[in-house]
């Protein structure tokens, strides 16, 4: 009925910023609700665009699984406010703090307007007015942001009876580089550097979505054999990641043997990664127009056979731990979100599917990744050994991958010149890539020069951080360290 | 000075001694288990000498018990030791009813470190505290059971007396006194905060019991305290062992042999426990313990049933 009222793209396509509708607010905010509340849609990003001298735009870029691309929408903003959606559904929370904090525009009655990274002027770090309950059986806890494990800095309040966690609030923030800002204007070598070590655990997955955005508005087509290679690439960052949190999952719980396995077998494939491209972390593999390293077939089957010889300790210690009935009792039923819940914050990626949602960007928004095989998430109900299990069913599939279509791979792929393509004038193009939290998103936005106006970077976890909040009410405080890990949500990705 | 009370003396030397390597063994056990090397099982000597170099940071917010628990608790952990026999060698120190002044010395123990971490003022302390006692009051129960038991079954509440039971030599004595073994092993279990009670590797704070109460501690304070545990570890393998070794069979050399075996056998099954289950969530506490309780009691009414009273 409302085909003039958004502008559909395809997933790391691009498109003029011409050509997308502007509605006035009042349309803008009924169609916005209308498709995620109704039409299944989620929300890839949310943000203002600032209009330098003429009028701020509030962009809304909506994923829509069925028509199997973007819905892009905008409404100009008009003195400085436009009336929040987080009340009608709250997974636009974040993103209209995030709005109020950068462009200084207000949504007008937002229940819970904080600070989100502490990057306003007068804001100190951590210093905001936390969530408190009052009674004389009351207690808080504050831990962080320095962590008695070596992880990232994020403070965590919890509002407790005894050993039941009522509330938790979490406030970021600390790692906060200004990388969107440093990646404005003419894209050099650093950005795409800038763009990977946002989240470096997901190197990988940012690199590919750089270049599919500049490939995108560059005009540059790459051969299906070097998006074979950078799948490769993703579903081992994948493996090593999801290896390395079911390891840590163990150790929490006390588990050792599948705990101490496990961190093995990730190194494992961190160095099956240096192997294929010289960094264990997938740093340089890929850049626009191609991969930084040539791969041939002698190459891949070392790593295959590599990969042959690695699953099987793989599976053994994994269902060690899946068949130990201490670990499924502390896992079961221990930091559950409902599908409900998961549904209005938005949640993504791993957390999403362990809640019973079936949603996969690789499959919901094909572009141009060659994996679209998703696991059943139906029999998920959202607790620590959901979120577990569909890591150990991803893993599954991604070995699936991995031994399935490299075996009979003959032709090496010589690798490309890093150079810097010229961009589009005033385009816009998007770019997502199931990471290995979930979605990952990255819109590039250019001016009139060519140069990048504006990167937003949406990682999983800015959306999944409300989910962690969430799993730990009425759960045992003792429990929150194995529900953070089931989650493993990233600082730096969120604070950027 | 007698031939029993100088060879309980040198136990009690030597066992003062060894207790640092029990933790050690364990580790060991559990890095075998990882398929890693681990720490080498003599670690915890390295770290008591490190710590006793090393100056006390005492938190400028804490009242004067978080200094003082340390001496109390080496101190009362020691005389503790005294009063447990070696092998059959009964302690000199021993009197009616000190089996009860022994478990109330380690009781003392507990109530400093309690206080000590409620004095920190710090919100893990708390909790940890909180935990420890609401799990200790249940393992109390088991204890006092058990007691009960060795009571009835020596006709004496003297711990030396208690633990070289002489009547052992039929399985109809032999299976209770398995059943208040397995107690025993829950509650030593329980009160030496390992796996499923409690994580002794965790780092995080959240989910600790007794690693939460002395994170304020440094340097010989902590020493004094890592030491502590590992005699009361020593202490409760002592009191398992002491049960299982039937008295007069063996030489003397053999029966002191075989005590301190049995000791190091003790930190060899802890360490195949840990291994081998997760640690169980605080809800799931409270009926293994229940279990630890329930076992004695059974044995006491095994005992009455077959035996018919007491002799």
């Amino acid at each position: 009925m409302s085909e003039k009222n958004y502008l559909l793209l395809a997933n790391a396509s691009m498109a003029k910023l011409s050509d997308i509708p502007r509605l006035e607010m009042g349309d803008f905010r009924a169609d916005c609700l209308r498709a995620v509340k109704e039409e299944n849609c989620r929300i890839s990003a949310f943000f203002v665009l600032p209009g330098e001298g003429k009028e701020d735009l509030l962009t809304a870029i909506l994923a829509d699984p069925e028509q199997k691309k973007f819905r892009i929408m905008q409404s100009a903003v008009r003195d400085g406010k436009f009336p929040s959606l987080t009340a009608e559904f709250p997974g636009f929370n974040r993103f209209e703090r995030e709005i109020f904090e950068n462009n200084g525009i207000l949504p007008e009655n937002h229940p819970n307007l904080k600070p989100l990274r502490f990057t306003g002027k007068n804001d100190r770090i951590g210093e905001m007015e936390f969530f408190s309950m009052q009674g004389k059986a009351i207690h808080e806890v504050a831990v962080g942001p320095v962590h008695a494990g070596v992880i990232e800095p994020g403070h965590f309040r919890f509002q407790c009876m005894g050993e039941t966690v009522y509330s938790l609030e979490i406030s970021l923030g600390y790692q906060h580089r200004g990388i969107e800002k440093m990646l404005t204007g003419m894209p050099d070598n650093k950005t795409a550097h800038l763009i990977e070590t946002a989240a470096g655990d997901s190197s990988i997955a940012a690199a590919w979505n750089y270049a599919k955005l500049t490939e995108a508005l560059g005009g540059i087509t790459v051969s299906s054999e070097v998006e074979a290679i950078r799948q490769y690439a993703l579903e081992l960052e994948r493996c090593a990641n999801h290896i390395g949190d079911l390891g840590a999952l163990a150790g929490d719980v006390a588990f050792l043997p599948t705990a101490s396995f496990c961190g093995r077998i990730r190194g494992e494939y961190l160095n099956m990664t240096a192997e294929l491209c010289g960094n264990r972390f997938g740093r340089n593999f890929i850049i626009p127009g191609g991969i930084r390293f040539g791969v041939d077939s002698t190459r891949l089957e070392k790593i295959s056979k590599w990969l042959h010889r690695i699953a099987p300790e793989l599976w053994n210690a994994l269902e060690l731990m899946f068949n130990s009935p201490t670990v499924l009792d502390r896992f079961e039923n221990t930091g559950s979100v409902s599908k409900d819940d998961a549904l209005a914050l938005g949640l993504t990626g791993v957390a999403a599917r362990a809640c019973g949602i079936d949603i996969n960007s690789a499959r919901d928004l094909p572009g141009k990744n060659a994996f679209p095989e998703v696991i059943d998430c139906r029999k998920f109900s959202g607790d620590v050994i959901s979120r577990a299990a569909v890591r150990y069913e991803e893993l599954k599939k991604s070995h699936d991958f991995l031994f399935g279509n490299f075996d009979d791979f003959k032709t090496s792929i010589s690798p490309a010149e890093r150079k810097n393509p010229a961009l589009a004038n005033d385009a816009i193009a998007v770019a997502v890539t199931e990471a290995w939290r979930g979605e990952l998103c990255h819109v590039a936005v250019t001016g009139n020069r060519g140069e990048i106006k504006m990167l937003k970077i949406v990682d999983p976890s800015f959306h999944n951080w409300e989910g962690l909040a969430m799993a730990l009410r009425n759960e045992e405080i003792s429990n929150f360290p194995i529900c953070n890990k089931s989650f493993n949500l990233s600082y730096c990705g969120h604070d950027l | 000075m007698n031939i029993n009370t100088l060879t309980h003396l040198c136990c009690f030397v030597a066992a003062l001694f060894l207790a640092p390597l029990l933790p050690g063994i364990i580790n060991k056990v559990k890095a075998f288990f990882a398929g890693r090397q681990g720490p080498k099982v003599t670690q915890l000597y390295k770290d008591l000498g490190k710590l006793i170099r090393k100056e006390c940071v005492i938190s400028s917010t804490s009242g004067g018990i978080l200094k003082l628990a340390p001496s109390v608790i080496l101190v009362f952990t020691v005389l503790s030791a005294m009063l447990l026999p070696a092998g059959f060698f009964m302690s000199p120190l021993k009197f009616e009813g000190d089996a009860l002044l022994f478990f109330y010395l380690l009781g003392t123990c507990r109530i400093a470190m309690v206080l000590a971490a409620l004095d920190t003022g710090s919100s893990f302390e708390g909790m940890g505290a909180s935990r420890e006692v609401f799990f200790s009051a249940l393992a109390e129960a088991a204890v006092f059971a058990v007691l009960a038991f060795l009571a009835l079954f020596s006709g004496k509440l003297s711990l030396s007396h208690m633990l070289c039971i002489s009547g052992v030599d039929s399985w109809m004595d032999f299976t209770p006194v398995m059943l208040v073994i397995f107690s025993l092993f829950l509650i030593l279990l329980a009160e030496n905060c390992r796996v499923p009670f409690d994580d002794p590797e965790t780092h995080l704070e959240l989910t600790m019991i007794h690693e939460a109460m002395i994170l304020d501690y440094a340097g010989p304070d902590l020493a004094a305290i890592l030491y502590s545990s590992s005699l009361k570890l020593w202490i409760f393998a002592g009191l398992i062992t002491s049960l299982l070794i039937p008295p007069g069979v063996f030489p003397v050399w053999g029966e002191i042999l075989l005590s301190f075996g049995g000791i190091f056998l003790c930190a060899v099954i802890v360490g195949i426990v840990e291994s081998s289950m997760a640690r169980y969530r605080f809800l799931k506490v409270p009926p293994l313990l229940t279990a630890a309780l329930v076992l004695p009691v059974i044995a006491i009414l095994f005992y009455f049933f077959f035996q018919g009273g007491v002799q």
